[in-house]
């Protein structure tokens, strides 16, 4: 073995030169297999994942996805033919719920982009800049905080009108303080840091600083705000679709579906049972998924 | 701890005046006329125009907030179109309902998360432990809706224990409105009957509402009890001799109870939110059901001054806890 | 020593169940002190010198750590195997502990006189009804207890809370605490590691002052040898989890015999050597969780040999009192 040292100095393989990197990897998964809750989500979130690619390939009848019409099958129970039992024109519930992963995935990316569009831009013109342009951009999120987010959300729906569309913007409206806040306290704590200091007094530019030193930094609290976020963003559209404000039947959107099967209740129980049972486990699967992300990657994050 | 007090009233004065903006904002700035938004979805052009000079909608926007902020403190919330009525004569009805429901649901919530986070931490990892933690994971994510419809399939249409909706049945004479609260009413009344009557049309909906904050309260009440009670200070009280059951229960949870209380006041806030879910599922007639109503006749008004009334419970509520924060914890006091 | 000690430690092995493997914290420690005696137990960081005396007031959690063999004797009483009921009445009582930092061992929102009075309340259950103090007694003993630790203004300060006092007199009030219940024996953990060079030196004193007062015995962990040669009779130094000497102050650092302290003492900077003749060990603490096999010392020893990796290594009598744990002192292998 010696000798093979000496006689050939090349190339150090892929897996010398990635040393640490492939070693805090393997902390991170091991850190992770070790907290069983996280694995659970980790699984659900695969499965839904599995559904929102797989889904329309796979689902029984793709064509009541967006709300077929076979009324002689209407309020079937749960069966082999129909896994989750048909709604009131027949349509098959199991289907309609597969479709609606995709769409709790669109709506949950969707009110998450909008507000870290709107948040950490200003999270971090707020730590960075200071004064009173911080202070002004604080005391705005603090109020938008403080109110409680549905009520305001169903108060822009108000105006702006019923739809899924409206109902994904008015979330997002009352969603981007929590990015604010999250990406200033990261912003100002990093500022004060060694290595900020030392890149400013060699002259880096402001935007430099920014993209190279602040922004990467921030990158691990705001993924597991993220994860924690696109469970809670799912639960909020779907509340607003069961209030008949958001997605409007017979779109696949699990809240307007169990908006229409409550009034079925309870002698066709299944038609509301498993689209709540699918939005219960898409948003624990990505709370318990973001709560293991934060044990590796942001372990003083905690609440 | 005065000086404290009042320098979180005014913080709160501020963030007042700014709920106001973001309210009078959405009303007078949303795309569309906002004089046909508030005149309601049948109004003729005449009954716009005249809402528009009532208004003041054809002002500058500076002009009109102060229009609209005056109104607010001479009690005007507007008038509901689909009720016909001054919305502020519509909340001093509905307003009550909803704070009875709201305060049974957290003081369920604290009554039951606090003592089960305490217990889940000290027997940590045994059964007790474990099915709370399950159950508390799983809370969190529960669509609150969803488990109000499922609480009222199971124990009212299958077992019958409980009534399906409402505050009390048909056929009850309500107590005389005194607060407004059922509960508190029959009681001022000695109408013992009604109160429990009133309790047991309270039971469902109250969980429902409670069950998310439920289970944060126990997580964080748990997680915070694991690592004082890991603490120093924890370790030389029980080398001094204090006992067990006083190092828990006193020295221990005091310290724990404050993240707890940070997540109380952060938890309320989506159970103000969760009342025109709860109210809705279990047709309880209160300013949610009354909002949503609203909404769907799009009457706009009422759907305001419900964002304004509860919007203000809420900063009032956070602004208590930091008060309490501050009787809790001596370091908070000193730096105000 | 002629009478029987007040505490003894036989044998005692102790070992933490870490998710790495079995850490082997303690491997046959043995130790005395004699009423009125002190000692003192040196070493490095992770020698186990803490380890060895939180057990002796149960305060160590298990799991993770597990008791292997051994006893530690209070008066002839078995700690190890006292029960819960037991150990309330000699914690503080009969055995109290103070702990290194003082800034973490007192709780952050109880003023001192609370958690005082708290500590003295709780002794009294150890007594006869008629004898037990009430609460205004219990504030006037807690009062008395901080002027004997020289507190200033002890009326006033046992009032404040923990973070308005500095670190030496935070130590004060927990001495004054530790005290309060007229112990027998005082144990010690780094009392004064945490605290400034000259605060040191004064809590030095007045430890020194209330054991010569009170007539207590003493348990000092420190890996400050100047700390023990001011205030202890009789010195165990560890290493690695065993007691590697043991004797009077006198003896064993006048006369080191075991490699370990020979090369502690030559590695203390006093003002008469140059640095440049500073001796450092060579070498790491081993890894407990694969402890070397026979001497703990050896790969680090100067003077090792051949059987130093052969179990078992005996504890040696070299004189009264006096104990080495090395092959060096094996009878018959000294002499050739």
């Amino acid at each position: 073995m010696m000798t093979d040292i000496i006689d050939t100095p090349a190339e150090p393989t892929f897996r010398e030169r990635h040393a640490s990197t492939i070693r805090t990897w393997r902390l991170y998964a091991r850190t992770f297999r070790n907290n069983g809750a996280a694995m659970i989500g980790l699984i659900i979130i695969a499965g839904f994942m599995f559904l929102v690619i797989f889904g329309p390939s796979i689902v029984p009848y793709p064509e009541d996805a967006l709300g077929a019409t076979h009324i002689e099958n209407k309020l079937q129970p749960p069966s082999e033919k129909h896994w989750f039992g048909t709604d009131e024109v027949g349509n098959d519930v199991f289907t309609r719920v597969v479709i609606g992963a995709r769409v709790s995935l669109q709506i949950g990316l969707i009110i998450t982009g909008i507000s870290m569009l709107i948040g950490v831009p200003l999270g971090i013109i707020a730590g960075y800049v200071g004064g009173w342009v911080e202070e002004s951009i604080m005391r705005i999120t603090d109020i938008f905080l403080s109110i409680p987010g549905l009520i305001l959300a169903i108060a822009i729906v108000g105006v702006l009108g019923p739809g899924i569309g409206n109902a994904m913007l008015a979330i997002s409206l009352v969603w981007w303080p929590g990015y604010v806040r999250l990406v200033q306290a990261k912003t100002l704590s990093l500022k004060s840091a060694i290595y900020v200091d030392a890149a400013r007094s060699m002259g880096a530019s402001k935007m430099r600083i920014v993209f190279v030193h602040i922004l990467p930094n921030c990158l691990s609290p705001i993924i597991v705000k993220v994860s924690m976020d696109m469970g809670m963003a799912i639960l909020y559209a779907a509340s607003l679709g069961f209030l008949g404000l958001g997605a409007q039947p017979p779109f696949p959107e699990w809240g307007a579906m169990i908006s229409v099967g409550r009034n079925y209740l309870p002698d066709w129980w299944w038609y509301s049972f498993f689209p709540g049972l699918a939005i219960f486990l898409t948003v624990l699967g990505f709370n318990l998924l973001g709560d293991g992300l934060r044990d590796i990657l942001d372990p003083k994050g905690r609440e | 701890m005065l000086h404290m007090i009042g320098k979180r009233s005014i913080l709160m004065l501020g963030m007042l005046l700014g709920l106001l903006v973001i309210t009078f904002s959405i009303s007078h700035i949303a795309p569309g006329d906002p004089a046909a938004l508030a005149a309601g979805p049948d109004a003729t052009q005449e009954m716009i125009d005249q809402v528009r000079e009532e208004y003041g909608f054809d002002k500058p926007l500076v002009e009109q907030f102060f229009i609209y902020v005056g109104g607010i403190f001479e009690g005007n919330l507007g008038r509901s179109v689909y009720t016909t009525r001054p919305v502020a004569e519509d909340l001093m009805v509905y307003f009550p309902a909803t704070l009875e429901l709201v305060l049974y649901s957290i003081l369920f919530a604290i009554v039951l998360g606090v003592p089960l986070g305490v217990i889940s931490a000290v027997k940590q990892n045994g059964w007790v432990d474990n099915v709370v933690r399950i159950v508390s994971s799983s809370g969190v994510g529960l669509p609150m809706f969803w488990l109000g419809l499922m609480l009222q399939l199971y124990f009212s249409l299958k077992l019958g224990w409980f009534p399906l909706g409402g505050r009390l049945d048909l056929m009850t004479d309500p107590p005389t409105a005194i607060t407004g609260m059922y509960t508190v009413d029959a009681l001022l009344t000695l109408r013992f009957g009604v109160f429990f009557e009133a309790l047991h049309y309270m039971v469902l909906p109250a969980i429902a509402l409670s069950f998310p904050a439920l289970a944060s309260i126990v997580r964080v009440n748990r997680a915070e009890m694991i690592e004082t009670l890991s603490l120093d200070y924890v370790t030389n009280a029980r080398a001094q001799g204090i006992s067990r059951f006083r190092m828990i229960a006193v020295y221990a949870l005091k310290n724990a109870m404050l993240p707890t209380m940070a997540i109380i006041g952060l938890r309320f806030g989506w159970m103000l939110g969760g009342t025109v879910l709860i109210e809705s599922v279990f047709d309880w007639p209160g300013v949610g059901l009354y909002a949503l109503q609203a909404v769907t006749a799009s009457d706009f008004e009422p759907v305001m001054a419900v964002t304004l009334i509860l919007g203000a419970w809420f900063m009032l509520t956070n602004f208590l806890i930091d008060i309490i924060y501050g009787v809790l914890d001596p370091r908070v006091r000193g730096r105000a | 020593m002629t009478e029987l000690p007040v505490l003894e430690i036989r044998d005692y092995r102790l070992n933490f169940n870490t998710f790495d493997g079995v850490y082997h914290a303690l491997d046959g420690v043995n130790l005395a002190v004699g009423k009125g005696q002190s000692l003192g137990i040196v070493g490095e960081t992770g020698c186990g010198k803490s380890v060895t005396v939180r057990n002796v007031l149960g305060l160590l959690p298990s799991p993770p750590a597990e008791v292997i063999s051994g006893e530690i004797l209070y008066n002839g009483l078995d700690m190890l195997k006292v029960t819960p009921a037991e150990m309330q009445k000699i914690r503080g009582i009969e055995i109290a502990m103070i702990f290194q930092d003082p800034m973490t061992y007192l709780n952050p929102v109880f003023t001192i006189g609370t958690q005082m009075i708290d500590v003295i309340l709780a002794h009294q259950k150890a007594l006869d009804k008629h004898a037990r103090k009430n609460k205004k007694q219990a504030r006037a003993h807690a009062i008395e207890m901080l002027r004997k630790v020289h507190l200033p203004n002890p009326e006033s300060q046992i009032d404040r809370y923990p973070h308005e006092l500095s670190g030496g007199m935070r130590q004060r009030v927990l001495i004054a605490m530790a005290l309060s219940g007229s112990p027998k024996l005082l144990i010690a953990d780094e009392p004064t590691t945490a605290l400034d060079v000259t605060i040191q030196a004064q809590i030095l004193d007045l430890i020194a002052e209330l054991v010569e007062d009170m007539g207590l015995s003493v348990i000092i962990i420190t890996h400050d040898l100047g700390v023990v040669a001011k205030v202890c009779d009789n010195v165990a130094v560890m290493y690695a989890g065993q007691v590697v000497e043991y004797g009077t102050i006198d003896e064993v650092f006048g006369q080191p015999k075991h490699p370990y302290t020979e090369g502690l003492l030559k590695s203390i900077p006093h003002p008469g050597k140059p640095p440049e003749e500073l001796y450092g060990i060579p070498g790491f603490l081993p890894n407990l969780l694969t402890p070397p096999v026979g001497c703990r010392f050896q790969a680090r020893c100067a003077k090792a040999m051949d059987i130093c990796g052969t179990p078992p290594v005996n504890r040696n009598n070299v004189g009264h009192d006096r104990t080495v744990l090395c092959h060096l002192y094996e009878e018959g292998f000294a002499d050739a």
